[in-house]
């Protein structure tokens, strides 16, 4: 007898014709070697995305986007809503988590130019998948509209003010206005649940449908090396092993949602002092520490302005890296790419720690 | 008619209808981009141009402490010296924005962001500050504390 999952597959089959997207989802194999377990971050990162979706849509039941009743109300899903602490304390870990899924993916992509042709598109939209993650974080930071992220909004705000020419339009747009008040808050909510989930789901789709249709890439040189190379297929048997990494990430995320509740802090008055201990978010603070190290001004250039643009300047050949790094696309291996990588990698890490510390 | 001429004037015709195309498509774009754009230029509002305000009783200030008062939408902090003597300055660090408060044990002006330091004439004496804090007056009528802009 047939089960009624067969007759329902049968249903849809017949008129949608299932069985090219079951070749499609089938005919990708995952390279084995020593660097296969870099493969598995990307799915953790997709994962933790779905997470930040439900998540972030229960918190919208309750949550209210105004000066007025933002920090009330997320006193109130805290204290008075049955899960509601763990509901906000997983939105706040996983989005940290998230970013370090992403960023680890990056790195891993970037270390195995996994980005060389033909995947310089996949690396484009993961690219700008990042950016948009840090938007996210900087967005929702403001949303319990608590003392630490309302200055921590302001100094950001302004950070992006001081860019020459576009950067006060490019302020005021943020802020929604002059200053950061209330006006800033309804715009950092609609960045954060319509206009950037938006943007990245078409950019995951992009993303997500070339992985599926070029497959993974090798690192360079594996194949002569090695002879025969081994692999294993997507669908089923690395899915599955991606699902029992889920299942991990997934406790490992409750553990730390419920042993370390999000705090929410003090409600922000615009007409207070700022407290110590104002810190954008970890992924920012690298970026911030080294404005610190750059002195008032350089050669008639303000030092802030001057590392603004310096750090533009390296995000953008960074994202550009395909069309710089010929070497890899030949398939050979090209030190000084592993070497500028190393060195970003040191750098970013010295400075979160002396920024973190400080 | 010539064959080549005929071409010609094919190839005229072409391309006046690529400019028409071309042309209609940048104006069908800025006709939607324009007011999107408009749309979220925040508004002006004529807010209503604070000259003074009043600031409490003398007799509740503590002589070397420092409070942040409303000046308009803007926070103003008011300091009364271990001099005794009162001043007010904008509270807007001139750095990246965060609002400045009174340092009793260093007896400045202190700002918890990046640790900005202005003296008690709202001088940049240390820290990231690139320019001073503006000044206000400091008026007292019958132990009202009254600060008006420095005009
Ligand atoms: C469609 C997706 C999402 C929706 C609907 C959503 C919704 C929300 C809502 C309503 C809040 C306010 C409640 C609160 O602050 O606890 C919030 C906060 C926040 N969100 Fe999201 N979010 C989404 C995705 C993300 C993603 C991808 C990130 C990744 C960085 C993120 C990071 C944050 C952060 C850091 C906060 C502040 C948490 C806090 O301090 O309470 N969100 N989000
Ligand atoms: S904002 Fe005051 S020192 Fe940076």
């Amino acid at each position: 007898m047939k089960t009624i999952w067969e007759k329902l597959y049968k249903w849809i089959d017949e008129r949608v014709d299932l069985a090219d997207l079951v070749e499609f989802m089938g005919k990708k194999y995952v390279p084995i070697h020593r660097h296969s377990i870099w493969y598995y971050f990307g799915g953790v990162t997709l994962f933790l995305f779905l997470i930040q979706v439900v998540s972030g849509i229960l918190l919208l039941m309750y949550y209210k986007g105004s000066e007025d009743l933002a920090f009330e109300s997320i006193q109130f899903i805290m204290s008075k809503v049955q899960f509601g602490w763990l509901i906000r304390s997983i939105h706040s870990w996983a989005a940290n988590l998230f970013i370090l899924a992403a960023v680890i993916h990056m790195f891993s992509v970037y270390f195995t130019k996994a980005y060389r042709k033909p995947r310089e598109i996949t690396w484009l939209t993961g690219m700008f998948m990042l950016f948009l993650g840090m938007g996210f974080g900087f967005s929702g930071y403001l949303l319990p509209w608590n003392e630490l992220a309302f200055f921590a909004t302001k100094v950001g705000t302004d950070i992006a003010g001081a860019v020459p020419i576009v950067g006060k339009p490019i302020m005021v747009l943020l802020r929604g206005g002059e200053d950061v008040t209330g006006a800033t808050l309804s715009r950092m909510f609609g960045f954060h649940v319509a206009i950037f989930p938006g943007i990245f789901a078409v950019l995951l789709g992009i993303h997500l449908v070339l992985v599926q249709r070029q497959g993974m890439s090798e690192p360079i040189g594996h194949s002569e090396s090695g002879g025969d190379l081994k692999t294993m297929p997507f669908f089923p048997n690395f899915l599955l092993r991606d699902l029992l990494l889920w299942l991990i990430v997934l406790n490992v995320l409750a553990i730390l949602a419920v042993l370390f509740p999000w705090e929410l802090g003090v409600k922000a008055d615009p007409f207070a002092s700022a407290p110590a201990g104002i810190k954008p978010e970890w992924y920012f603070l690298f970026m911030f520490q080294s404005l610190k190290y750059i002195p008032a001004e350089v050669l008639y250039i303000e030092g802030e302005i001057l590392g603004i643009l310096l750090f533009g300047l390296a995000f953008a050949l960074w994202t550009m890296v395909p069309f710089w790094d010929r070497k890899s696309n030949f398939g050979q291996e090209n030190k000084v790419v592993t070497y500028v990588g190393l060195f970003v990698v040191a750098f970013v890490i010295a400075l979160t720690i002396l920024g973190w510390t400080a | 008619m010539t064959e080549s001429t005929a071409e010609k004037v094919q190839e005229e015709r072409r391309d006046l209808l690529k400019w028409l195309l071309g042309g209609s498509l940048v104006a069908w774009i800025a006709s939607v981009a324009y007011p999107i754009l408009a749309y979220l230029q925040p508004p002006k509002q004529n807010e209503v141009a604070v000259q003074s305000i009043k600031a409490g009783k003398l007799s509740e200030i503590e002589l070397d402490s420092g409070r942040i008062v409303k000046f308009g939408t803007k926070p103003v902090i008011l300091i009364r010296t271990n001099t005794n003597e009162l001043k007010a300055f904008t509270a807007t660090c001139t750095h990246l924005d965060c609002t400045v408060q009174y340092s009793k044990e260093k007896g400045i002006i202190w700002c918890a962001c990046h640790n900005g330091q202005y003296d008690l004439t709202g001088r940049n004496i240390g820290g990231p500050p690139p320019k001073p804090l503006e000044e206000f007056r400091v008026l007292i009528q019958e132990d009202e504390v009254l600060i008006s802009k420095n005009t």
